[in-house]
């Protein structure tokens, strides 16, 4: 098991900066995922990893050893495609072989690794795996072998570069656990791109969340589910409300109406609270303690399966609130716990 | 309306069949006329004597060399060509666009000239009339083809299954012969053919560069037609026709059967 290092590593391509000085731990026998919007830097920053890509300064350490001057191939890293990657003139089993034929590891060891890994991630028939091509294979079962083939070589690094994006919402969600299962059963240090946030929180030990090629926030993923550090992470984690408002003599101004805030932003702010942390009442309910109520007008209720999802007029703004029951159109009150509201100052993003 | 359909359809056929084989019917017919004078719509008399006296002649002296020039050509081209291509397609090699445009730039001039201007050039440097000049006029139109649809063929592999294997331990090189070039192979092998066609039917070079020691079959047929001999004219072009016929069919049937559908999964 090896740990990984990132040392102020930078990258620029022409005039862009891709990464901007990251640093970053990924601890050792732990899946980590690199979560962030299309252009973050967060494959670049994969790849760098791997050493496709040289990076202009910083290191990368794995373990004591530097590697930042190592061409890809003695690095030891294993990668994982978003587009599988196989190659489509070999058999299942010579894919899966080939890593191994590399090292020239004797015939009858192959064949035990191949098959022992083949039936690690569950391909199904071991059978017909030595004349089948993998353009027989469902997409599902083809990355099945694209992690076969990269788990076989005990890489000291597993690195996987948005490898679900390409498959249906069904198996993507079957092929979530069982690689969080792989992962933990062979105990590799893993390092997982995807830009899609429920992904990143239901695998991993450690979330990354980058943004324009810096690092966020870094945590585990009920930290950064629940304890957003800026406007982009609240922004990017999950369906949120974003309102502007204005602090001024303790009090938060959002929409024309009111609230009581003591937190330490002022002037210009971001208000952030997610759809499923507020409660509807009549307005002519007793007020409670301890909550942010802002009132405003039912306009419209969508049937989203598991709840209702109501769109709320507040001021200029629209705000989504859900909840199990069907509402009637008209003035209603929205009721959230006052540590669920979440205030950042102006620099936003 | 499908009876419509039918006929339409087959009108279409015979119509096609007119226009590709109608041509070609009166050089089978010149082939077997011995006498033919105007105004009979047919020879007078058929028979085999152009064709014997073809097959003993020079004709088969022209098919050898202009198959050796061929074969000759084709093998340089490949060699040089298939490791250019790879290298274009794959690395941020610099003024990539100048280079390719040097290989399009005989092309974007009219033929005469440039075949002319290289005659003179060839007989400077002694290869004029020789083997090896005729060799040299072929590669520049050969090259054409093979650079720019071997980029392509390259370039059509994704870049990722080289990096699979490049991250699992293997060298550039290794690489190169396990993954880009097998799945490269029947492109390449579909721009060899075109290139061996292209040198074997290469005519205004070759007579240029060529004339008179060096005879391929389209300068053969050249000459004797010029000279009046229709028939010989008419059996070399039919000669002529074979290896493209021959070389088309094996390409349509090599490309289909496994690799074309791969081409469009990329």
């Amino acid at each position: 098991m090896v740990e990984v290092r990132v040392e102020n590593v930078r990258k620029t391509y022409g005039r862009v900066e891709v990464l901007r000085g990251v640093s970053l731990n990924f601890r050792s026998g732990a899946l980590t995922a690199i979560l962030g919007p299309s252009g973050c830097g967060k494959t670049t920053l994969l790849r760098s990893i791997a050493g496709f890509i040289a990076v202009d300064s910083g290191r990368i350490l794995f373990d004591a050893e530097e590697v930042s001057g190592l061409p890809p191939q003695r690095r030891g890293t294993a990668m994982v495609f978003q587009n599988y990657a196989l190659w489509p003139h070999m058999t299942v089993f010579e894919n899966v072989a080939y890593g191994l034929r590399l090292q020239k590891v004797p015939a009858d060891e192959i064949r035990r690794r191949v098959l022992k890994v083949l039936e690690l991630v569950e391909i199904g028939s071991l059978a017909d795996v030595e004349s089948r091509k993998p353009s027989a294979l469902s997409g599902g079962q083809q990355q099945r072998v694209a992690l076969a083939r990269a788990l076989v070589v005990e890489p000291k690094v597993l690195l996987m570069d948005e490898p679900l994006s390409n498959l249906d919402a069904k198996v993507r969600q079957r092929l979530r656990v069982e690689l969080r299962r792989l992962q933990k059963q062979v105990g590799i240090t893993a390092i997982y791109v995807t830009h899609d946030q429920e992904e990143a929180l239901a695998l991993a030990d450690t979330v990354v969340l980058m943004d324009q090629g810096m690092i966020v926030q870094a945590g585990t993923p009920q930290d950064i589910y629940l304890k957003p550090a800026t406007a982009f992470a609240a922004e990017f984690l999950g369906v949120s409300n974003q309102l502007e408002g204005d602090v001024s003599d303790g009090k938060l101004v959002v929409a024309g109406q009111s609230i009581p805030y003591t937190g330490a932003a002022r002037g210009r702010v971001t208000v952030i609270f997610r759809a499923s942390d507020i409660q509807m009442e009549e307005p002519s309910a007793p007020p409670r303690g301890g909550t942010v109520v802002l009132t405003g007008v039912l306009e419209e209720s969508l049937f989203l399966g598991a709840h209702y999802r109501h769109y709320v007029r507040l001021g200029d703004g629209m705000v989504m609130a859900d909840s199990p029951d069907l509402r009637r159109p008209g003035p209603v009150r929205l009721v959230l716990p006052a540590d669920k509201v979440q205030v950042y100052g102006e620099h936003k993003t | 309306m499908s009876m419509n359909r039918r006929g339409l359809r087959m009108a279409g056929t015979v119509l096609a069949a007119v226009i590709i084989f109608g041509p070609l019917s009166s050089l089978v017919i010149w082939s077997f006329a011995e006498k033919w004078y105007w105004p009979h719509l047919f020879p007078q008399q058929v028979g085999l004597f152009y064709w014997s006296k073809v097959l003993q002649g020079d004709m088969l002296r022209a098919l050898q060399s202009g198959f050796l020039i061929a074969v000759v050509v084709t093998v340089l081209t490949l060699v040089i060509t298939v490791p250019l291509a790879y290298l274009l397609a794959r690395t941020p090699i610099p003024f990539k666009p100048v280079i390719l445009m040097i290989f399009l730039l005989p092309q974007a001039f009219p033929q005469l000239p440039v075949f002319v201007n290289s005659t003179t050039l060839l007989y400077r440097i002694n290869q004029g009339g020789k083997f090896w000049g005729v060799v040299l006029i072929h590669m520049v139109g050969a090259l054409v083809f093979a650079v720019w649809t071997m980029t392509a063929v390259f370039k059509s592999v994704p870049e990722s299954l080289e990096e699979a294997a490049i991250n699992l331990g293997a060298s550039r090189l290794k690489s190169f012969f396990s993954v880009a070039l097998p799945l490269a192979t029947p492109g390449i092998i579909a721009s060899t053919l075109l290139v061996f066609l292209y040198s074997l039917d290469e005519f205004t070079g070759t007579l240029l560069v060529g004339s008179p020691f060096i005879l391929t079959l389209p300068v053969f047929m050249y000459r004797t037609s010029v000279g009046y001999e229709l028939q010989v004219a008419s059996i070399s072009a039919l000669l002529l026709m074979v290896p493209g016929i021959v070389l088309l069919i094996l390409l349509e049937r090599y490309m289909k059967s496994e690799y074309l559908s791969m081409f469009g999964r990329i």
